[in-house]
């Protein structure tokens, strides 16, 4: 990769010796930060390691406790965000702050609008901001459409938009891929490449370590608010960069394999699978291993999950659990037949977010069980315990708690129903990587006692390095079955309609 | 690490607005201004007599807690206690045998009710707010139809010793057996809000699917808290009926009452969030407010007036006190 922006110029940004505290707690000590124009300057690290906190430093909402920022060769101290952008210095957020009714001109204006005569000047307004889209190559998105109707990634380019309407010399991204799906993924790269070719200045927080050193010039680790290393994006492997957030190289993430003994008889067996989303779906899970699910956004990953777990029922075939035909036609049906199911959605469908650890933890026990029947009893400390769960105490809301800690929540309520079978869709979206080194090693533990699991990720990595055999899809039907350990490629061959038949 | 460590000024309001904090605070001020603004209230009868009056709107408040806090509404409560009254002074008719099969009766009754409102809310999908407004229109109009606007008939003297009389209890006085009640029916609260089934109706107030996935049958939970509030409004009505006796207006505005009681204490509309003694202990403030009001010589039309500041201002209180959480943003 032919590294450009990697320049001596003078740096736009000059952050030094930045120090925070917050209630006595040192989330800062002593970072220096640079960001040169035309370079994406990533900063990387562990949920907790300061990156937001630099970030929101860097914007205006919080004030250093030491240290200083230079814009442009002179010191600046901004009281808010709005002086941090009239400077040029603007934040795109993780979670969207759009008005779903308005239209992409207004959100754009949104508090800002041109006037003329007193009177909002719309044609102005639109006029601006289809000057701004075409800069960014996104002629298909009309500043008159409502943001309601855009996809995801669209709206990330409204936030974008919005962004660099107040003329931003320097943007900083929070995670900007967390919301999008694979394909708008790479309408983002396109993205960030024309805006470094415009000379913006862009610091980029991400967990995706493959976006890193696909966009990144530089890279910035932070670990327990202090700075580990600042290095050119080139000088760094995929390895290295592991090792300096979290001690240990990324191989080491992943545990070993299931040994051929190991994998057991057939725990749930799927015949010719079908429903509105899925057709011919033919899969067996055995005793001991985790089969991973691979296929592109849409392909339907997810429906074959929902499917198996009774959420939307498969409508034909037949399904076995441990050679005995079963008939799954609700979640509670699942459920009582020992099929669990960790949704990709965490906040949104897994948990009750104000409601204790000990209420999450004990929710699917007492929604699908009642009065325990059929189950022993439950040893709650030593189930938080074996998720490696960090929380104050049973009683503390799961709102409070990390990513991380709010997924083994997630990870403990299907535990306490004993699973035969687990089905988990994207267990480590948003999560740092010693949570996923948690998740992981947890599946394995599980796949060990007995456990058949199902894992869906998008993350190719996690998913090759995690599985026993991998399935594919495409567009709806299963493509191919690879053993463990596949290149990407062949995934990806499969994945993209390009095989339909692979020995395996 | 900042959001393991959520003790931030605003945070922790928050916190205080979700619990018993408040309201009890609140209630204790009542409860010391009642002691110097009456002279009923320098012996322990004052505060049973409070109790006693307390009584049919704290078990109301229990019945509610369960519909709010699981994300609805029951509007229908005052109607149906006024038409509960009203049977039961038909049925009954001053014949004291007949207690003993109306009072279960009026449980079915009010049962049966809340199996409708649980019903038509959870298949028909229609807002509980409408069902139960639907509701206590229907009620009313089938009071007014049945007793062309005076009920007839009267209670017999059985039925009205829950509402009036007492026991005696030593240093204490005459303790009202509505006090007994209520105090059987706040431990039994309180167990099945800690058991399984109380702690599901919350987490469906706060994430209906989740549940859902965790194989939890939502609509019959949902169901069940409008039964239970109806067999409240049943045993409210009985207490009424002793305590005030018979008429066509007993339970006028009692749904908002005890809505304004529930979110006092705490409880936050639309589900999730509040205790049922928190609940309970909105209502026994309302009242504690309505008594010192009245001492104080304030007119009784100002009570409404009262009762809708309250249901503003407990509900700002709570809204205001988690705006830092829809803002919160992790690090």
């Amino acid at each position: 990769m032919v590294v450009t922006g990697l320049t001596d110029e003078a740096p736009l940004v000059r952050m030094r010796g930045i120090g925070k505290q917050f209630l006595g707690n040192a989330v800062l000590r002593d970072v220096d930060l640079d960001l040169r124009p035309g370079e994406v300057h990533a900063l990387v690290g562990e949920n907790g390691a300061g990156k937001s906190t630099l970030m929101k430093i860097l914007a205006g909402v919080h004030r250093p406790d030491a240290g200083s920022v230079e814009l442009g060769g002179s010191e600046v101290a901004f009281g808010s965000p709005r002086e941090a952008q009239a400077a040029g210095i603007s934040i795109v957020h993780q979670e969207f702050n759009l008005l779903g009714d308005r239209t992409v001109a207004e959100n754009v204006y949104l508090g800002r609008e041109p006037v003329r005569r007193g009177q909002v000047d719309r044609r102005r307004m639109e006029a601006d901001t289809a000057e701004l889209l075409d800069g960014l190559g996104e002629r298909g998105i009309s500043p008159r459409t409502p943001v309601r109707r855009l996809a995801v990634a669209q709206r990330q380019v409204v936030e974008i938009v919005k962004a660099l309407s107040t003329d931003a010399r320097v943007l900083a991204m929070d995670e900007p891929t967390a919301a999008l799906a694979d394909h708008e993924v790479e309408l983002l790269y396109g993205l960030v490449k024309r805006l470094r070719e415009r000379g913006i200045a862009i610091l980029y927080v991400s967990h995706r370590l493959r976006e890193v050193f696909d966009l990144s010039q530089r890279i910035t680790v932070l670990k327990d608010g202090e700075l580990v290393t600042s290095k050119a994006t080139a000088e760094l492997t995929p390895d290295q960069l592991v090792r300096h957030m979290v001690g240990r190289p990324l191989d080491a993430l992943f545990p070993d394999r299931a040994a051929e003994p190991e994998t057991g008889a057939v725990r749930l067996a799927v015949r010719g699978g079908g429903n509105a989303r899925l057709a011919g779906i033919d899969l067996e899970l055995r005793a001991g291993e985790i089969v991973g699910l691979a296929g592109l956004q849409g392909a339907g990953r997810s429906a074959v999950a929902r499917a198996i777990c009774g959420v939307d029922p498969f409508t034909t075939g037949t399904l076995e659990l441990d050679g005995r035909p079963v008939t799954i036609g609700s979640p509670r049906a699942a459920i009582r037949h020992g099929i669990a199911f960790v949704t990709e959605d965490r906040k949104g469908d897994g948990l009750a977010l104000r409601q204790s650890v000990r209420d999450n933890a004990l929710l699917v026990r007492r929604a699908a069980f009642g009065r325990a029947r059929g189950l022993g009893a439950l040893d709650l400390a030593a189930l938080l315990r074996s998720v490696t769960l960090v929380a104050r105490g049973p009683d503390q809301e799961v709102r409070y708690l990390s990513g991380g800690n709010q997924q083994k929540v997630v990870l403990a309520k299907w535990l306490a129903v004993e699973p035969h079978v687990l089905v988990v869709d994207e267990p480590t979206r948003g999560i740092d990587v010693g949570a996923k080194k948690a998740v992981y090693d947890l599946l394995r533990g599980l796949a060990r006692g007995g456990v058949a699991i199902l894992m869906i990720s998008s993350e190719l990595p996690e998913l090759i390095g995690m599985s026993d055999r991998v399935l594919v899809m495409h567009e709806g039907r299963l493509a191919g079955e690879l053993p463990a350990g596949p290149s990407e490629e062949a995934v990806m061959t499969l994945a993209t309609g390009h095989a339909t038949v692979e020995a395996a | 690490m900042t959001e393991t460590l959520p003790t931030s000024r605003k945070s922790r309001r928050v916190r205080l607005a979700d619990g018993t904090g408040p309201v009890l605070a609140v209630l204790a001020v009542l409860l010391v201004a009642l002691a110097f603004a009456g002279p009923a209230y320098s012996e322990p009868a004052g505060y049973l007599a409070l109790l006693k009056r307390a009584a049919p709107l704290m078990i109301l408040a229990i019945g509610q807690y369960f519909v709010i806090v699981s994300g609805g509404f029951d509007l229908s409560v005052g109607s149906l206690v006024t038409a509960e009254v009203v049977i039961a002074a038909r049925l009954i008719d001053g014949d004291e045998g007949a207690t003993v099969w109306v009072i279960p009766l009026l449980l079915v009754t009010g049962a049966l009710v809340g199996l409708v409102n649980g019903l038509i809310t959870t298949r028909l999908l229609v807002p509980s707010f409408i069902v139960t407004l639907g509701m206590l229109l229907v009620l009313d109009g089938a009071v007014f139809l049945w007793t062309g606007g005076s009920p007839r008939g009267a209670l017999s003297e059985a039925f009205r010793v829950v509402g009036r009389e007492g026991f005696e209890v030593p240093l204490l006085g005459a303790v009202p057996w509505s006090v007994l009640l209520l105090a059987a029916l706040v431990v039994a609260a309180v167990l099945f809000m800690r058991g399984g089934t109380g702690r599901m109706l919350v987490a469906i107030g706060d994430n209906e699917t989740s549940v859902r996935l965790g194989g939890g049958r939502v609509e019959r939970l949902r169901t069940l808290a409008f039964v239970l509030s109806g067999v409240s409004a049943a045993i409210a009505a009985i207490l009424l009926g002793g305590f005030a006796g018979v008429s066509a207006q007993v339970g006028d505005g009692l749904e908002f009452r005890v809505i304004t009681a529930v979110v006092l204490g705490g409880v936050v509309l639309g589900g999730g969030r509040g205790s049922v003694v928190a609940a309970m202990a909105g209502a026994l403030t309302l009242e504690a407010l309505f008594s010192l009001l009245n001492l104080l010589g304030v007119a009784g039309g100002l009570e409404s007036a009262v009762q809708g500041v309250i249901i503003i201002a407990a509900v700002a209180y709570a809204s205001v006190g988690r705006i830092p959480f829809r803002t919160r943003r992790s690090t």
